[in-house]
């Protein structure tokens, strides 16, 4: 195919070598002279280079409706496209019954490493509580010199600090406990992780006015929501990086994530993230709560639990092409994902499309930055046959992604298959496979 | 020198980012005490550290769950109700597998106390924080004398919860104690 392309084109654009089995290409070549764009151009991806030059019978290039009218007045806060409908979140308990709450990021239809507000994950205990600012409070007690409480007011005079970061729920990825491959789309599997740009004053700005009884060890951080949602988190944490967030992606936390504030723990396990923070208290030893001695604790295969399991490890999972997302075609296309790490930076990414066999690394979208979505790409030329992409994520600790195998012989897995949207397990962080068909179908796959 | 001084001043002022380099803060938080902040400070310890006063025994709370709980998590406290995700509050054979459905108040929790700390805060469902602490005691006690955590006739109190040992207090283990 890409000679026949390169005698029509006058071999304008040597052949790009492949650096591992199935067709992965050097990273180097999208950072090149638009290489792979003009493969793409006139290969399977875009249609052949001989219907291109066929007139254009079923879409002539003329004035469309949209051109020969005035568009629609500007509302005050603006909405996606109609067209857009189906990028939307999905729930796992749509009518609020009782038990939890989640809402799914569609990962497959978005771009980029930053999570839109209305698309950004929710797991809730109790609905989303409709919290008059003026009236929220934040205290500050126990195991301080000054108690204090905080109005939003109030908080708005210190200095705060702008971060990106990922959250993500314990129970991110748990479909990958089950002992088959649940036919799932990248949403149902991987959809309870997000990346925003949060804004608020550091925890540790707050403490330097109550001050810190040096017996304190821990803090416990509690909801305005109803159940009254408590986590124990350390207090070495609170003083490193932790923050009370008050705008997410420029504006005020969406109610489901918080509003009016949320403590933000970067890198740490979702449901420690407490929203409609209103009590901090510091403690010299963890309260136990339910949601830390119970829900979150993960049972292992020789029968004891993790108890705060605090970070969320090293990640990483392709969104595109992912299931359907169908390839129209042999010929060039980027393979796209997303990897991340409570520890730090991402370090590295490595793609394979044969299953693991070999390996090339994909290029990391700048910035990369710390606790953060970093968005990865690598150049790929299908052949049209059946194949399994992978992604293999490193951060600058030294940590890497394990694979699925190497993951459940240390965690074990379920004995039978579990309903997708139901959170059996937390913190899987194996690699994920998606098996390509010779139709262009992706289906989730164990290797 | 003042004018070197006012310089370095402005200097720091400008540089500040967080809290550290800015000893002066705005200081606007007001301050409480613990009468303030009593009706908040709801956390309970593992060594019974915020357990309030009064007390309840199982009899007394059986009537109180078949009145309050039972319309959730089922008439013998073993969950199962239709189209309610609520947890069985009784029984649960060893753990044998990896799934947190199996994890049950007798095979997994390891404190008595975040049982009252949890009930309080969170249930009934609909309507949290409508219990008296002595409810609240008093359903504790049912659902640990059901479990035959504690005799059928054990009251209950700040004194006695705390003491109760649960079978799995030593099953648990810490990812990366090194953070904690």
């Amino acid at each position: 195919m890409s000679g026949s392309y390169r005698r029509r084109r006058g071999a304008r654009y040597p052949r790009i070598e492949a650096v591992a089995g199935n067709g992965l290409l050097d990273r180097r070549a999208l950072l090149g002279r638009g290489v792979i764009y003009a493969g793409a151009m006139s290969t399977g991806a875009l249609g052949s280079f001989a219907a291109a030059a066929e007139p254009l019978k079923d879409a002539p290039l003329t004035d469309a409706p949209w051109s020969l009218e005035l568009g629609a007045t500007i509302e005050p806060y603006e909405r996606p496209s109609r067209f857009e409908k189906s990028v939307v979140r999905t729930l796992n308990n749509p009518n609020g019954q009782p038990g939890a709450q989640g809402a799914r990021t569609p990962h497959h239809l978005v771009n980029g490493v930053i999570t839109p507000n209305g698309l950004h994950f929710v797991v809730s205990y109790g609905g989303a509580p409709d919290i008059d600012p003026d009236k929220h409070r934040l205290a500050i007690h126990g195991l301080v010199k000054q108690p204090l409480v905080f109005t939003l007011d109030a908080l708005a005079r210190y200095p705060m600090v702008t971060r990106v970061t990922f959250l993500e729920c314990g129970g991110n990825s748990a479909p990958l406990f089950s002992p088959q491959p649940l036919q799932a789309n990248v949403q149902a599997l991987h959809g309870l992780a997000s990346c925003a740009e949060w804004t608020g004053v550091k925890l540790s700005t707050l403490l330097d006015e109550t001050g810190i009884d040096p017996k304190a060890k821990w803090f416990i951080a509690e909801g305005a929501d109803a159940p009254h949602l408590t986590r124990s988190v350390p207090l070495k944490k609170g003083l490193d990086d932790a923050m009370i967030a008050l705008y997410q992606n420029g504006e005020r936390l969406m109610p489901a994530n918080g509003y009016p504030m949320r403590l933000l723990l970067p890198g740490y396990e979702g449901n420690m993230n407490v929203k409609y923070l209103r009590r901090i208290k510091l403690v010299e030893e963890p309260a136990m709560s339910y949601w830390e001695a119970k829900v979150y604790a993960q049972i292992l295969p020789n029968g004891k639990a993790y108890q705060f399991y605090l970070l969320q490890e090293v990640k990483s999972f392709i969104t595109q092409p992912s299931p359907g997302l169908t390839l129209k075609g042999p010929g060039l296309y980027e393979i796209a994902g997303i990897a991340y790490s409570g520890a730090g930076r991402i370090s590295r990414v490595m793609v394979s499309a044969d299953g693991g066999r070999s390996w090339a690394e994909a290029a990391l979208q700048e910035p990369i930055l710390s606790k953060a979505f970093t968005r990865f790409r690598m150049p790929w030329r299908w052949d049209g046959s059946a194949v399994i992409l992978q992604s293999r994520a490193s951060d600058e600790a030294g940590n890497v992604q394990p694979t699925r195998a190497e993951f459940v012989a240390q965690r074990g897995e379920l004995k039978a298959v579990p309903p997708v949207a139901a959170v059996l397990n937390q913190h899987c962080n194996a690699i994920t496979s998606w098996a390509v068909d010779s139709a262009g179908e992706v289906k989730h796959a164990y290797t | 020198m003042p004018t070197h001084s006012m310089v370095i001043a402005t200097v720091c002022l400008a540089l500040f980012t967080a809290s550290a380099a800015f000893a002066e803060g705005p200081n606007v938080g007001k301050p409480i005490d613990a009468a303030d902040i009593a009706a908040w400070d709801i956390s309970i310890q593992p060594d019974g550290t915020g357990l309030p006063a009064g007390g309840g025994t199982p009899a007394d709370g059986a009537r109180i769950y078949a009145e309050k709980c039972a319309q959730c998590h089922g008439p013998d406290g073993k969950g199962g109700v239709a189209g309610v995700a609520a947890a069985p509050l009784v029984g649960g054979a060893p753990i044998t597998d990896i799934s947190a459905a199996t994890k049950t108040i007798a095979n997994f929790w390891p404190y008595a106390t975040t049982l009252f700390d949890y009930t309080r805060r969170a249930m009934p469902w609909q309507q949290p924080m409508t219990l008296t602490n002595d409810e609240v005691y008093a359903l504790t006690a049912y659902i640990l004398a059901q479990n035959n955590l504690i005799g059928e006739n054990d009251t209950m109190n700040a004194q006695t919860l705390p003491k109760v040992r649960m079978p799995n207090r030593d099953g648990f283990i810490a990812r990366f104690p090194e953070a904690m």
